[in-house]
């Protein structure tokens, strides 16, 4: 055991933290946001050029090789800064459905693109029907003589506005819910046939109602018929991602509500000097503190077998979820009216924890999943 | 001891329902369904419509022009009235609900005369200057002058929080007019135009991207000396009586029952795999749990809304009835946004001022909107925190 980040880990911290420092203070990420789509080419380039964009893609398809440690450390610096940048659509999810699903051609072909920074993906799995279960899936897609060609509704797609492909899970054999005959395609979202209803989400970044009707695919991603391992090993890799985005959300909220009850004056005195007050900002902490030690055993979980993978990012999901509620309420209700105005921070990290909160299966869907699994306290 | 509602407060509510289902706009109803903040012209027209029929102000005695109702009507008509998705009374301003009360109780027959006639027909709409930057929960420190000379007051200062301000030609605020004793006793309770000169209201955007907000400066504004309400130093003493009977209201126990059960409409029209949201027990458990609560504050404000009527005033119960109130509002709008899943997360903005979701059902629409703005219920009217410290000096003198 050893809970040390390694010297590369610490130093893609400190290159982390010193670029966002520069590059995304609040009132930059203010001009962000007033953009459609709400984030910008120029911090997409750095991103690759600090190598950040081909995390754990392998170095032979021009990636750093890295795991999900890593990917946790960008996830939490990233949360602290509210960044827009379609980081989990397009290398949580596109990159590491690519590496764990592609073929050795399409590998070659998209990796090194998407570390570069040309290609951005988007991911089209969710459906009004699921909810938040990755194996209902009623978009099929149709074999052709060449092809296939894919009809359905995907909801939710996040970044889907600025991606130049989708990724869409569509079944090719089986039952709405059942868990094979699921495949991955390549969607070019130009394509006829395809329709975004794009919308701004609650934290003003974006996403799209998609429908397909009868799109050709632009390619079959691997095999056909068994993406959900593959699915659900990425899933739960950009939960562990979705959880450290979490914490630095959190963390960051902590200090500026600390930072604010210390200089806020009312009754003659500062009200962090309020017991209450000060038991409300222990109660905070320790939040974090649950949500940091689950979210590391998340991403350390990564690539454990399937079984421990899923207990460790339920788990996690469950406990970030509850923290995000806590100190996402108490950071706007200590700071009193002024935490209601969109002006501060308080406000997005509110909406950010939300979306944490929600993407990729709530609270109760994630202690359902918890439950379903094998546990050793049975 | 006898908790069933007479046979005239029955007939009652069957006279309301009626009167409600007949007369309430269509339109308005659907506006006050999609988006917390109506929009004023709806608010006018409505306000004539219940004016015609002599309901424009439920709380106030007849002979003010109000209804005379027993706090019991008053809570039946509520209830009706938020079941058909009544638009929130406050939209109108705060005529009805906090200025209109504390001129009849303490203004002079000129003011009551001038101001409470426009107040029942909507044709004034106030907002209500109380906070400033640097007085919140601590609002006897406000610093906000007001300076005797000759005729006039010189008003000097800024308000924040003011909500509503931009739709309203009429102010009701506290100002300092004495430094020199203790701070309670030095603010007076002023009323005037929001058109005279030395004014300028600001917006302030919430975090549900609507604009209801603003901060609002005054800056050598001359009011006449008639704009005083009562007595100069005593506008603490209002200003108390006033937020004391807001403290019924802004529980919204009938509204929040109109959210449980829209949440359950919500749940029965969210698809989840072949089912629907509603059938899964863990749901069912949350809700339940929320509409057991929703039973006990409707216990407590019942009892309360009788104690009113027996002159009874009960301030433990009505701070406890707040605080219960705003927390229970922020768990069924949560239990609300989390029903919606995924669908909820998307949120456009309207050429109208509403938020929408493509992907959620209609019965749907407007509750992200409400739940990040009701995360001010448990900061406005008196803090969770504040009624704590109330309650806690209630309790320890033997309350
Ligand atoms: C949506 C909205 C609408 C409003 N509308 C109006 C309006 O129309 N007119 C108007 O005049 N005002 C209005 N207000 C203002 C409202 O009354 C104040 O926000 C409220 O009094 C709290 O004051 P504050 O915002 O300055 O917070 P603060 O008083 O600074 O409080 C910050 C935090 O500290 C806590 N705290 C403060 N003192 C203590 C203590 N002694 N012990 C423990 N904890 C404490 C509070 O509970 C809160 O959590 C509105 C506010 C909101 C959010």
């Amino acid at each position: 055991m050893d809970y040390r980040f390694s010297e590369e880990q610490s130093m893609l911290k400190d290159s982390l933290q010193g670029w966002l420092g520069r590059n995304y203070q609040f009132d930059q990420w203010r001009r962000l946001i007033a953009r459609k789509p709400p984030h910008s080419e120029e911090n997409w380039k750095s991103f690759a050029s600090m190598g950040w964009l081909g995390i754990t893609i392998p170095e032979a398809h021009g990636g750093l090789g890295f795991g999900a440690i890593d990917q946790m450390i960008i996830g939490e610096a990233f949360g602290s800064h509210l960044v827009t940048e379609p980081y989990l659509s397009s290398i949580v999810f596109g990159s590491n459905l690519i590496l764990e699903a592609g073929t050795e051609v399409q590998k070659a072909e998209w990796l090194p693109r998407i570390a570069e920074g040309t290609a951005r993906l988007a991911f089209a799995f969710a459906e009004k029907q699921s909810r938040f279960s990755l194996n209902t899936v009623a978009t099929h897609a149709q074999k052709t003589s060449n092809g296939y060609t894919i009809s359905g509704e995907k909801i939710l797609v996040l970044d889907a506005p600025s991606a130049d492909k989708l990724i869409v899970l569509a079944r090719t054999g089986g039952d709405t819910t059942d868990k094979t005959g699921l495949s991955l395609f390549l969607v070019d979202p130009k394509n006829p046939g395809v329709s975004i209803r794009a919308y701004s989400t609650v934290d003003d970044r974006q996403a799209a109602d998609i429908i397909f009707d009868n799109v050709v695919a632009e390619a079959l991603i691997g095999s056909e018929g068994d993406a959900l391992l593959a699915v659900e090993a990425v899933t739960d890799r950009a939960i562990a991602y979705l959880c450290a985005e979490g914490v630095g959300a959190m963390q960051a909220l902590i200090e500026a509500t600390l930072a604010y009850v210390k200089v806020r004056k009312q009754f003659g005195q500062a009200i962090g000097d309020f017991q209450i007050i000060q038991h409300r900002i222990v109660d905070l902490r320790v939040q974090l503190e649950c949500s940091r030690a689950m979210t590391l055993y998340a991403a350390v979980s990564a690539t454990a077998d399937a079984n421990e993978r899923a207990r460790a990012a339920s788990a996690a999901k469950v406990q970030v979820g509850r923290s995000a509620r806590i100190v996402g309420r108490n950071a706007i209700q200590l700071h009193g009216g002024i935490g209601m105005t969109n002006e501060l921070s308080i406000g997005h990290y509110f909406k950010r924890l939300l979306m944490v909160e929600t993407m990729l299966g709530d609270i109760d869907f994630h202690q359902k999943r918890f439950a379903s699994l094998p546990s050793e306290l049975a | 001891m006898d908790l069933a509602l007479s046979a005239e407060d029955k007939a009652f509510r069957q006279e309301v329902r009626a009167f409600i289902r007949e007369n309430l706009p269509a339109d308005i109803a659907d506006t006050a369904r999609r988006m917390f903040h109506t929009h004023p012209e709806d608010m006018l027209r409505w306000t004539k419509i219940l004016h015609q029929k002599g309901w424009s102000a439920p709380s106030w005695p007849k002979k003010y022009g109000g209804t005379g109702w027993s706090a019991v009507q008053r809570y039946i008509f509520d209830e009706e009235y938020c079941m058909a998705d009544g638009p929130l009374p406050l939209m109108a301003g705060h005529g009805v609900t906090m200025v209109g009360p504390v001129i009849y109780t303490f203004g002079s027959d000129e003011q009551k005369a001038r101001y409470l006639p426009r107040i029942l027909t909507g044709d004034d709409y106030w907002c209500q200057g109380f906070s400033e930057p640097g007085s919140g929960s601590d609002l006897a420190s406000l610093k906000t002058r007001a300076v005797v000379d000759g005729d006039e007051y010189i008003i000097n200062g800024q308000k924040i929080w003011t909500s509503l301000a931009h739709n309203a030609n009429m102010i009701f605020c506290l100002a300092r007019t004495d430094t020199t004793v203790k701070p309670q006793q030095g603010i007076s309770f002023l009323v005037f135009p929001v058109d005279t000169p030395g004014i300028t209201i600001r917006p302030i955007i919430s975090i549900d991207r609507g604009h209801s907000l603003n901060e609002t400066f005054f800056e050598n504004v001359r009011v006449p000396r008639s704009s005083l309400v009562g007595e100069e130093g005593k506008g603490w003493t209002y200003a108390k009586f006033l937020l004391g009977h807001e403290r019924f209201t802004i529980a919204e126990i009938a509204r929040s029952k109109r959210r449980l059960q829209r949440l359950r409409q919500i749940a029965r029209e969210t698809p989840v795999g072949q089912g629907t949201l509603l059938d899964d027990p863990s749901f069912q458990e949350k809700a339940t749990a929320i509409e057991i609560d929703l039973v006990m504050l409707e216990q407590m404000g019942l009892r309360i809304a009788w104690e009113m009527d027996q002159g009874i005033d009960n301030m433990l119960s009505a701070s406890i009835l707040k605080l219960r109130g705003s927390q229970i509002i922020q768990a069924v709008t949560e239990l609300s946004i989390e029903a919606m899943g995924y669908s909820g997360l998307a949120y456009e903005s309207l050429q109208d001022g509403s938020m929408f979701s493509p992907s959620a059902p209609d019965i749907a629409q407007g509750k992200m909107e409400e739940f990040l703005f009701l995360r001010a219920a448990t900061i406005y009217g008196g803090s969770t925190e504040t009624q704590q410290n109330i309650l806690a000096k209630m309790i320890y003198a033997g309350a």
